[in-house]
């Protein structure tokens, strides 16, 4: 009895947290040297290849070189606030894993009856790494960086959030446990296409990645709201914003492509694979395309990507009614 | 006295009658009258008059805008010590010699205007009210000589920093860091350095409005940003992101070159030329050697042309490769970056077979060049050659082609050809806007009246139009090295003449006199005839050209260099306002600079 209560309640849930936590780190840690090689391979050159098989020591080598490095605090910039500001990206992603079903099996809070609205709202809180961060440093640029990525949040977290009520009302859930087994018979890519086309292009601007990093710009504004960040505190902003593609691509995977679900493999290798594709399509759009003028993207945003995700969310009501009579 | 006196009067009038033959000249004085005008020969073959103090701002504003066909544009200002010259017959009395280098294009002629001033009344109206571009022109004048230009609206250093003791270009300033007081970097002294850096909105005259609610942004670009290729700043006064005012500051980079030049031999000063355009390589080399050539009348062999005029154009295909990276970079666009870094390298390769050098190879001569051509150099380009059209029409997909690239670029920072003459815009830039001045095809030198290739000219003047100049360059310098590889001429690699090859050292051991010749040409270098020339060449950025001044010695007397960057940066105020600051950067992408070409 108290064998069985201690592998039901207390082992196996703290395997599950432990498992997903480090799991997402390590998957945020390992695309950093993933995007470096894949880079390399797309702009002909090598990328790091020294250090351990096929370079993959570099991601080691450069958490051992961030944590030894200087923790600088500008002795003009707003103390407190300035350390804080890198645990929120951290935070905030970390957090976002516990309501995501990994498998059938895996999952922390995957069957929480919010788990879409409680994704959502941790990307909105996400921003505040960003804005805080800026206005602590004291510095010009990072101003320009914190206006710009308030600017950028407000608008595409509007139809992040829009983009995604089509899904919810084809799995009648704001569970995503729910929402993944609604899949079982089809993907939600199919009928909500453009709900994924909007989705994947706010994914990309929540987590500041080329195209979408105006607020960091490296050569507009330097490093943008990071400007004044070094060391470990740099390293949060920096694996804060691959855990963020990790969680956009999972995210991805799961609410339009099916989650776990597949022929032939487990669910485990599938969701891994899943994930995988879009790490790799968030890593081949950074390398192929310019970064637009900061107002060209908001036009884009309010005039293109928000009437597409309110069409979207009309005409997907309207087939989920006619259908339901 | 007075027998020398009227010798001296018979020659003048027999040089002026001369003189009067081109049309500019002989209008000029019929204008002005005879007595206006001293006339000097100079070696370049370029109309040279002195004019007096006071004759000088009416005479030029005569040339910029009362005639039929105006000289449009200032090509230099500069200024001559000419305290300790000794050559300088037939000249008046001068101490400091302003001189003014006017271009017209109609005309495809140039004129030069002296003006002669003492030390102890260094003072000469500014012409900044006659060419925008004089601005930065007499600020550096001032800074290097002391001339006060009067009614200069700022006349202030611009490439020593504000707390300069003298003036560099004077000859008793001195040249060398150990001829100066000791340089000690204090704690006083850096802190004044970091105060002399802070914004003063009030003293550059861009505080702002006292009847605004909102404050402007002063933002500091630099010295040390991404997107400034090098260490430079900009100024600017932000209305949110918006550009209301852009202060650009030169200087950081500034090594002294041409106080260098009066130090170094005629041949040592070479290696110091590829360092101006450091991305353009033995492109630098060729206006000295050619000015140095002209003053020295020597005239090279046909094959060293054309060798010339090969590497000059793997420089620009070099240089401009560099510019189609980092202006997609700045777009953040990353990957053709490195895709055309490794095409530089192929072409690296080949420089480095030909010259045994890279980014520097230093490898012209005053008379020819360092070496002949290594066996099998053909099979080399040809390779390049059949490989680079194929890149160049990939780059024009990725690049040319994208959207965001065509958004970003496209109606931004246009200009005309008249704002490009006014701004002394030379170069790619100016052939954006529509004009087909490149001085190629409008005065071959070395030899490119003999190449068959097109000068690509632009319709809007904007930036995306100044990408397409360089990208459609670049074929043109692949038509032209095809042809140089083609018809490469038989024959010595450099000029059998006295002050340019040693006699051949066998022959030394015969007779002293060769033995003489040729261990002072070796030792001392040789002794260049006085004289003054300036050949111009269309280098990758714009115009650059060595005017030089010989005072019959082993080095030169004056060295001016006149390079397009510097001249091209004073625009930016002028192409950014209104626009953001991301537009900023690909101005600046746009413009093509590099710092030490800008500072000298």
């Amino acid at each position: 009895m108290t064998m069985e209560f201690f592998i039901n309640d207390i082992l196996y849930p703290l395997l599950n947290v432990v498992g997903v936590l480090v799991g997402a780190i390590g998957f945020g840690a390992v695309t950093i040297w993933i995007e470096r090689r894949m880079l390399g391979v797309w702009q002909d050159r090598l990328g790091p290849n020294r250090i351990g098989p096929l370079g993959i020591g570099q991601v080691v080598a450069d958490m051992i070189k961030i944590f030894f490095k200087e923790d600088w605090i500008p002795p003009f910039s707003d103390k407190v606030i300035f350390v804080i500001a890198p645990t929120i990206i951290m935070c905030v992603a970390m957090i976002s894993f516990a309501v995501i079903p990994i498998t059938p099996e895996i999952g922390v809070a995957d069957d929480l009856n919010i788990g879409l609205l409680f994704f959502l709202a941790m990307m909105a809180l996400g921003v505040y790494s960003a804005l805080l961060g800026g206005f602590a440093s004291d510095n010009k640029l990072s101003l320009l960086g914190t206006v710009r990525a308030a600017a950028q949040s407000v608008g595409y977290e509007v139809y992040m959030g829009l983009s995604l009520m089509g899904v919810v009302m084809l799995a009648d859930s704001f569970s995503i446990r729910d929402i993944v087994e609604a899949q079982e018979d089809m993907w939600f890519v199919i009928p909500q296409f453009f709900g994924f086309l909007v989705f994947a292009i706010a994914g990309m601007a929540e987590s500041h990645r080329a195209p979408f990093d105006i607020p960091e710009a490296e050569t507009e504004l330097a490093a943008g709201f990071h400007t004044e960040y070094s060391g470990m505190k740099f390293g949060m902003f920096f694996v804060g914003e691959y855990v963020g593609v990790v969680l956009a691509s999972l995210m991805m995977a799961v609410l339009f492509f099916g989650g776990w679900h597949g022929p032939f493999l487990p669910p485990l290798v599938w969701i891994f694979l899943k994930t995988l594709f879009f790490v790799l399509f968030f890593i081949l759009v950074r390398s192929v395309l310019p970064r637009p003028r900061y107002d060209q993207l908001m036009a884009f945003g309010w005039k293109v990507m928000l009437p597409l995700s309110l069409a979207n969310l009309v005409i997907t009501a309207g087939i989920v009614l006619a259908m339901a009579d | 006295m007075n027998t020398e006196a009227a010798s001296k009067t018979s020659q003048d009038n027999s040089v002026n009658e001369l003189a009067k033959e081109n049309t500019t000249v002989g209008g000029l004085f019929e204008r002005f009258g005879d007595a206006s005008f001293t006339v000097q020969p100079t070696a370049d073959e370029i109309p040279t008059l002195w004019v007096s103090r006071d004759d000088a701002h009416q005479v030029l504003g005569h040339l910029k805008s009362e005639i039929d066909n105006p000289y449009s544009m200032l090509y230099d200002l500069t200024g001559i010590d000419e305290r300790q010259r000794q050559n300088r017959a037939g000249q008046p009395a001068s101490e400091f010699t302003t001189v003014y280098h006017l271009i017209s294009p109609e005309r495809n002629e140039d004129i030069r205007i002296k003006v002669p001033l003492q030390d102890s009344d260094l003072k000469i109206n500014t012409i900044s009210d006659l060419w925008p571009a004089a601005n930065w022109y007499e600020r550096e004048a001032y800074d290097m000589f002391g001339i006060d230009f009067e009614g200069h609206p700022n006349l202030t250093r611009i490439l020593c920093p504000s707390h300069w003791q003298g003036h560099p270009l004077r000859k008793e300033h001195p040249t060398r860091a150990t001829d100066m007081e000791d340089y000690v970097l204090t704690q006083e002294r850096v802190a004044r350095e970091q105060e002399a850096l802070r914004i003063d909105p009030e003293a550059l005259g861009i505080a702002g409005d006292s009847d605004r609610d909102t404050d402007y942004m002063y933002l500091n670009l630099g010295p040390n940003h991404p997107s400034a290729h090098g260490a430079f700043r900009i100024i600017l006064k932000l209305d949110g992101e918006e550009i209301v005012e852009a202060i650009p500051e030169i200087g950081y980079h500034h090594r002294g070159v041409e106080k260098i030049g009066e130090r170094q031999s005629w041949h040592s000063f070479i290696p110091y030329t590829d360092r101006i355009d450091y991305v353009a390589g033995v492109m630098n080399n060729l206006p000295y050697v050619l000015s140095v050539e002209k003053l020295a009348g020597i005239v090279v062999p046909e094959r060293v042309e054309v060798i010339r005029v090969m590497l000059s154009e793997m420089s620009r295909i070099l240089s401009h490769l560099l510019f189609y990276g980092t202006v997609s970079q700045d777009l953040g666009l990353m990957s053709p970056t490195i895709y055309l870094f490794n095409d530089r390298e192929k072409l690296y390769k080949i420089i480095e077979a030909i010259t045994g050098g890279r980014q520097h190879p230093s490898w012209f001569r005053i008379g020819g060049v360092a070496h002949d051509l290594p066996i099998g150099w053909q099979e080399l380009v040809r390779d390049f050659l059949a490989y680079m059209p194929g890149r160049m029409d990939e780059y024009e997909k990725i690049i040319m082609q994208n959207a965001v690239v065509k958004q970003r670029t496209r109606g931004i920072s246009a200009f005309t050809t008249a704002d490009a003459m006014d701004w002394s815009i030379t170069g790619p830039m100016l052939r954006a806007t529509g004009s087909d001045w490149d001085i190629r095809k409008k005065r071959p030198y070395s030899g490119y009246d003999k190449f068959d290739f097109e000068v690509p000219t632009g319709v809007n003047g904007d930036i995306y139009d100044r990408v397409v100049m360089r990208a459609e360059e670049i074929r043109q310098s692949l038509r032209i090295i095809q042809q140089c590889m083609d018809n490469m001429p038989e024959g010595p690699y450099k000029a059998d003449h006295k002050l340019t090859t040693p006699p051949p050292k066998e022959r030394t051991m015969q007779d002293i006199e060769t033995l003489i010749q040729h261990f002072t040409n070796v030792s001392w270098g040789p002794v260049i005839p006085a004289g003054e020339a300036c050949i111009p060449i269309e280098a990758t950025k714009g115009m650059n050209g060595y005017y030089l001044i010989s005072d019959g010695n082993t080095s030169s007397y004056r060295t001016r260099i006149r390079t397009p960057s510097f001249i091209h940066l004073q625009m930016i105020p002028f192409m950014c306002k209104g626009l953001m600051i991301a537009d900023l950067i690909a101005i600046l992408a746009g413009i093509d600079y590099v710092m030490a070409d800008v500072d000298r």
